[in-house]
């Protein structure tokens, strides 16, 4: 009961927190200061459009989230506290107005989200998600706390508003110094790569509400951290940051959609997804900054407005997504999408939630995905406005990884959905799972309903995210975005109408229908088994397997997965022509993991062996250092 | 590509009007219109290989080639019984495939005709009496025309699918 | 208002009734250039009408994904046929550019890869797992190829960039322009199923891309499944030669300009087709891993093409 009432609090508070949200990013500003709560300026909470943006994000997200929750709720093994912790910090994050207030919200929503990550500790292999998850984003804060105090050492304030005012008399080794540290901070919350080991590790380990909200709104966190850094706390950015942005932006979409592709786990599949995801968001971030540094700041606020349409779809799609794989995974009992199969019969409900998050996801006309990757599109055409070749390279790289990127995401989710649902049971739990219960299924509505109505009101919608975007960019105007019906880009380079593509669909639908009476074509239909060749045996052992269908991927992309074929079998005692069973694995190996991480950590555990050596125990050898220091300090006085 | 190119325009069109000069123009033109009554002009074709030696095969890819040509009649061989109005079957049933073939046919939406093709497919040939064979096709699935020889020609093929469509074919599936 | 919708419908009438006659013209010219007499040109409108008077036979194992495809397979395809410029250089619904057409092809594999894996059957899943590799693989050409037109056309528009090449020929007589042409040409074999990358005709099921997909597919579905592809290879070539090639386009909707216009878009299409043709006598299919390097190259074509631009500005 504890934990119900708990997730039914949590309804309220996001639907609250999601109602100040909406009013910030329509206008409404307030500040808040409390002088003795926290350390170092104290407590002060500011709400502005952007800060707004983001609180709503949180507030729709939780609310909808903790819904779902209520109806998976394990009273024994669920942490509510944790959980309206990690719901809290969340909320306060985009509000925090000076350092202090910030970091402390910061690790109180990784230190909770790192207690959920542990509510199933029984596995090994939880638990070490957790640790991973605990070391990166403990670096993280360390780069953030450093960067934060330099900046505030130099300019003599920890406000953030007071940072955007002494911008300009900073020295350029200073900025960079403290844009690196911060951007290395919020780049590895928001899971860019190199930095993302930790994310396919924590968010399957993770419950699927925890998930979804980790996923969706907390790695948004950390993009919104790249964009006040970007635009806002720094002053205006030179130009390598934003190339920066824009290529990591680049490489994590490609990179994430790759790992996502070749992944048989079903919550796996959903984070390095989340990964390629925020690529795309800092490919508008960075392009955003690679305009505004230009002068172009129509373009400049089009590429931020790109981003932040991104970042709430994905939120809303993302989360929907992994609400829809916990009610699979709980009804099938595993991760591994090799033994699903056949649940749209089982589970009609979670099936049709699912099939609509595929389609946002994977930027189908007309859903809300569409709408925020048709825009980063137009905002990378437009990049001959820039006037240098180099630029023009780089942003035209960036489109054909976007382009990759979008199309690996259509394969993607056709393996995750088509494996998952359709077909036959390819075990025995999936011919039994149930479908989610009605909490579940109204969390779930929730997400559904936003991601169509985000995709069909995008006229509505775009106008007000040009507000929380404008004083990034420096744009004067809101800019101008068309009528009610058609979103129109300045300039005439494009446009593009969702209700009218949704009508014109629907309308294409009913036209073979009407064809099919005209003509008189019979509707008779009969059932019969698969055409399998005349086999004898038609068993669920025919299917594609989510292994088999993500082949071709790992043929092409071998030089990148590097992957080992593992193949077993197993003759019969009697004869070695008589094979009983045959094993085959044929796993990627991160060349992260290889290249990057195992020899940093090595190198890492041999200083950290050189340096044990001074620490010898012995009580004369601390004096004897201790001496020798005074000496030194002494002499260089 | 260029020397293919030059080697097409050599050669030209080498469709034959028929083996016996006149007949098989009229044949063919007979078996458009049978067809044309039937299906419409269009009559797709699945091949069963039910346990034949193949000389059957030969004949029946014969008609596919440039100078018997039956895709002009509007006939066109499909790879999936999905997609098929008529069941070419060829070969002695064998046991083992009795039941391949009736899957087939029953895979294959209706109207539907079947037709048995070669010595085999009629009474089992000269394999009739062996433990390996059921029977003729029309032990398995009912058949619509047979086209008898050891192989028959391709211009008996032809003939044979125009008894077929001529003769009230297409049984429904029971 | 009226004129407009009346436009856009007869447009979508005519990618509909003129597709099977495209795909028939190619059969017969495929058959001639290799010494047959072959089919009718007129055949796939009577192998449609038979198909649409048989039974369909469903699987078991199927679910309603399976029977919904065909329509939502055909209702991209229709959506498609009204934004593209066929009848008027800017076409008369307006609402959306190049991109969108891109996406709605994508949203027809999409459906059409899930109803493969549907059926539960190895062919369909092996059809599905090769074609989106290969849509997936085409996308940047897609893309850059759109970019290297949009740079010269000032729009992702796609009346725009018609209307924009018409006034100023001189844009299309550069290299860039032919090296997109190429690429996107490469691209339309790619995400059709013609040779080099897929053969249409093939009987064995380990060689198709395409057709596997559709191996469990009958009557009026299938009838519905062929139509759409064969409007998609029927759009994509109206966009090879509308786009790169716009001269005689009517710019405004007097009824004499619009069948002047059909006219030479019918010459310009016979050209097409008959390069087409030839094309895919003279080539033998890739093995499917080849395929992604055919698409390299594309790749390479397309960025060449949009590099011109840069250094030639």
């Amino acid at each position: 009961m504890r934990a119900r009432l708990s997730y039914a609090a949590a309804v309220a508070a996001g639907l609250g927190g999601a109602w100040i949200g909406i009013a910030g990013l329509l206008g409404s500003t307030w500040t808040v200061r409390v002088e003795s709560l926290v350390p170092l300026g104290g407590l002060e909470l500011t709400l502005d459009p952007l800060a707004g943006l983001f609180l709503a994000l949180v507030g729709v997200s939780t609310a909808a989230t903790s819904l779902y929750a209520i109806g998976t709720a394990d009273e024994a093994r669920d942490d509510p506290a944790a959980y309206l912790a990690f719901v809290g910090a969340l909320g306060v994050v985009p509000l925090a107005a000076n350092a202090m207030t910030f970091l402390i919200a910061w690790e109180i929503m990784s230190l909770a989200s790192w207690m959920l990550v542990l509510d199933r500790r029984d596995d090994a292999a939880t638990r070490r998600a957790a640790w991973v998850y605990a070391v990166m984003t403990h670096a993280g804060l360390a780069c953030l706390l450093a960067g934060m105090l330099l900046l505030g050492a130099h300019t003599g304030s920890l406000r953030f508003a007071d940072w955007s005012a002494a911008a300009p008399t900073l020295a350029p080794a200073v900025r960079s110094t403290v844009w690196l540290l911060l951007a290395l901070g919020f780049a590895g919350k928001a899971g860019v790569i190199p930095l993302h080991v930790w994310l396919p590790l924590a968010h399957p380990a993770a419950p699927s509400h925890v998930s979804a909200l980790m996923s969706g709104v907390m790695i948004k966190l950390g993009a919104y951290g790249l964009i006040r850094v970007g635009f806002e706390w720094l002053g205006p950015a030179p130009l390598a940051w934003g190339v920066v942005i824009l290529l990591a932006g680049a490489v994590s979409a490609v990179v994430g959609i790759l790992y996502a592709l070749v992944d048989p786990d079903l919550k796996r599949l959903l984070a390095f997804c989340s990964i390629e995801n925020i690529g795309i968001v800092l490919i508008g971030v960075g392009g955003a900054m690679v305009f505004r540094h230009a002068g172009l700041e129509a373009l400049a606020l089009l590429a931020l407005v790109a981003a932040l349409y991104h970042a709430v779809n994905h939120a809303m799609f993302k989360a929907l997504l992994f609400l829809g794989a916990g009610a699979v995974v709980h009804g099938v009992g595993t991760r591994s999408m090799e033994a699903m199969g056949g649940l749209i019969r089982r589970m009609p409900w979670t099936a049709g939630a699912f099939l609509l998050g595929s389609l946002a996801i994977a930027g189908l006309p007309p859903l809300n995905g569409f709408v925020s990757e048709w825009l980063t599109f137009q905002a990378l055409l437009q990049n001959v406005r820039l006037a240098d070749p180099a630029l023009n390279l780089v942003f035209v790289l960036a489109l054909a990884a976007l382009a990759l990127t979008a199309g690996l995401g259509a394969a993607c989710f056709v393996k995750a959905f088509g494996i998952t649902f359709l077909a036959l049971p390819r075990s025995e739990a999936a011919g039994r799972a149930d479908d989610a219960t009605p909490a579940m299924r109204l969390g779930m509505l929730v997400f559904a309903l936003a991601c169509v109505l985000l995709g069909l009101g995008s006229t509505v919608v775009v106008p007000a995210l040009g507000r929380a975007a404008g004083p990034m960019v420096g744009a004067a105007t809101p800019g101008a975005w068309g009528d009610l019906t058609t979103l129109t880009l300045t300039g005439g380079f494009a446009q593009l109408s969702p209700p009218a593509i949704a009508a014109a669909l629907g309308l294409g639908a009913v036209a073979p229908l009407v064809v099919l009476a005209l003509t008189g074509a019979s509707r008779r239909r009969r059932y019969d088994e698969t055409w399998g060749c005349g086999r004898m045996l038609q068993t669920a052992r025919m299917e594609y397997t989510a292994t088999a269908f993500a082949d071709p991927f790992k043929r092409v992309f071998r030089f990148f997965y590097r992957p080992v074929k593992r193949l077993q079998l197993d003759v019969h005692p009697e004869s070695r022509f008589f094979v009983q069973r045959i094993a085959y694995a044929n796993p990627a190996r991160s060349i992260f993991e290889e290249w990057l991480y195992r020899p940093v950590l090595a190198g890492l555990r041999s200083a950290v062996a050189q340096a044990q050596r001074l620490q010898s125990g012995s009580a004369t050898a601390y004096l004897a250092y201790i001496f020798v220091t005074l000496l030194v300090l002494l002499v260089l006085r | 590509m260029i020397r293919q190119l030059r080697l097409a325009r050599r050669t030209g069109i080498v469709t034959e009007p028929g083996p016996a000069g006149a007949d098989l123009e009229r044949l063919g033109q007979q078996l458009g219109a049978e067809v044309r009554r039937r299906f419409g002009r269009s009559l797709h074709i699945r091949q069963v290989d039910a346990g034949s030696c193949n000389g059957c095969e030969l004949e029946i890819a014969g008609l596919t080639g440039p100078h018997y040509d039956l895709e002009r009649f509007g006939l066109h061989f499909v790879a999936s019984p999905r997609h098929a109005d008529c069941l070419l079957v060829t070969g002695p049933v064998t046991r083992n495939m009795a039941e391949a073939l009736r899957r087939t046919w029953a895979a294959t939406p209706d109207p539907k005709i079947v037709v048995a093709a070669g010595d085999c497919a009629r009474d089992c040939g000269i394999f009739a009496g062996s433990y390996a064979v059921v029977g003729g096709v029309a032990a398995v699935v009912p058949v619509d025309a047979v086209i008898p020889g050891c192989p028959p020609s391709p211009a008996a093929l032809l003939a044979g699918l125009l008894a077929a469509i001529g003769h009230g074919g297409g049984r429904a599936a029971r | 208002m009226t004129a407009e919708v009346v436009l856009a419908v007869l447009q979508v009438l005519v990618v509909a009734a003129g597709a099977p006659l495209l795909v028939g013209a190619l059969r017969t010219l495929q058959a001639r250039l290799v010494g047959r007499r072959g089919p009718r040109v007129l055949q796939p409108y009577a192998d449609l009408a038979k198909l649409l008077r048989k039974e369909a036979v469903v699987s078991t194992t199927t679910s309603w994904v399976f029977r919904a495809t065909p329509y939502v397979l055909f209702s991209t395809m229709v959506v498609a046929a009204l934004i593209v410029p066929l009848l008027l250089a800017r076409p008369a619904l307006d609402f959306a550019g190049l991109v969108l057409l891109v996406y709605l092809f994508v949203l027809g594999t999409f459906f059409l890869a899930l109803a493969g894996l549907d059926a539960g059957s190895a062919f369909g899943g092996m059809g599905s797992s090769r074609a989106v590799a290969v849509a997936a693989l085409a996308e940047p050409t897609i893309m850059v190829a759109i970019l290297a037109l949009a740079l010269r056309a000032g729009t992702t528009n796609l009346g725009g960039i018609v209307e924009r090449f018409a006034r100023e020929p001189l844009l299309a007589a550069n290299p860039g322009h032919l090296l997109a042409f190429s690429a996107f040409f490469i691209v339309m074999l790619a995400e059709t199923g013609r040779l080099p990358v897929d053969n249409p005709a093939t009987h064995l099921e380990l060689t198709m891309i395409h057709e596997a997909m559709v191996l469990e597919y009958s009557g009026h579905y299938l009838a519905l499944v062929e139509w759409a592809a064969s409007m998609k290879l029927f759009l994509f070539m109206t966009l090879l030669v509308n786009l790169f090639l716009p001269w005689g386009m009517p710019a405004t909707a007097a009824p004499l300009a619009i069948l002047v216009g059909l006219l030479v878009f019918a010459a310009k299409l016979a050209v097409l087709t008959v390069a087409l043709a030839v094309l895919e006598t003279s080539v033998a299919k890739l093995r499917l891993f080849r395929v992604p390097e055919l698409l390299a190259g594309s790749f390479a074509l397309a960025l060449l093409s949009v590099l011109s631009v840069f250094l030639l500005q």
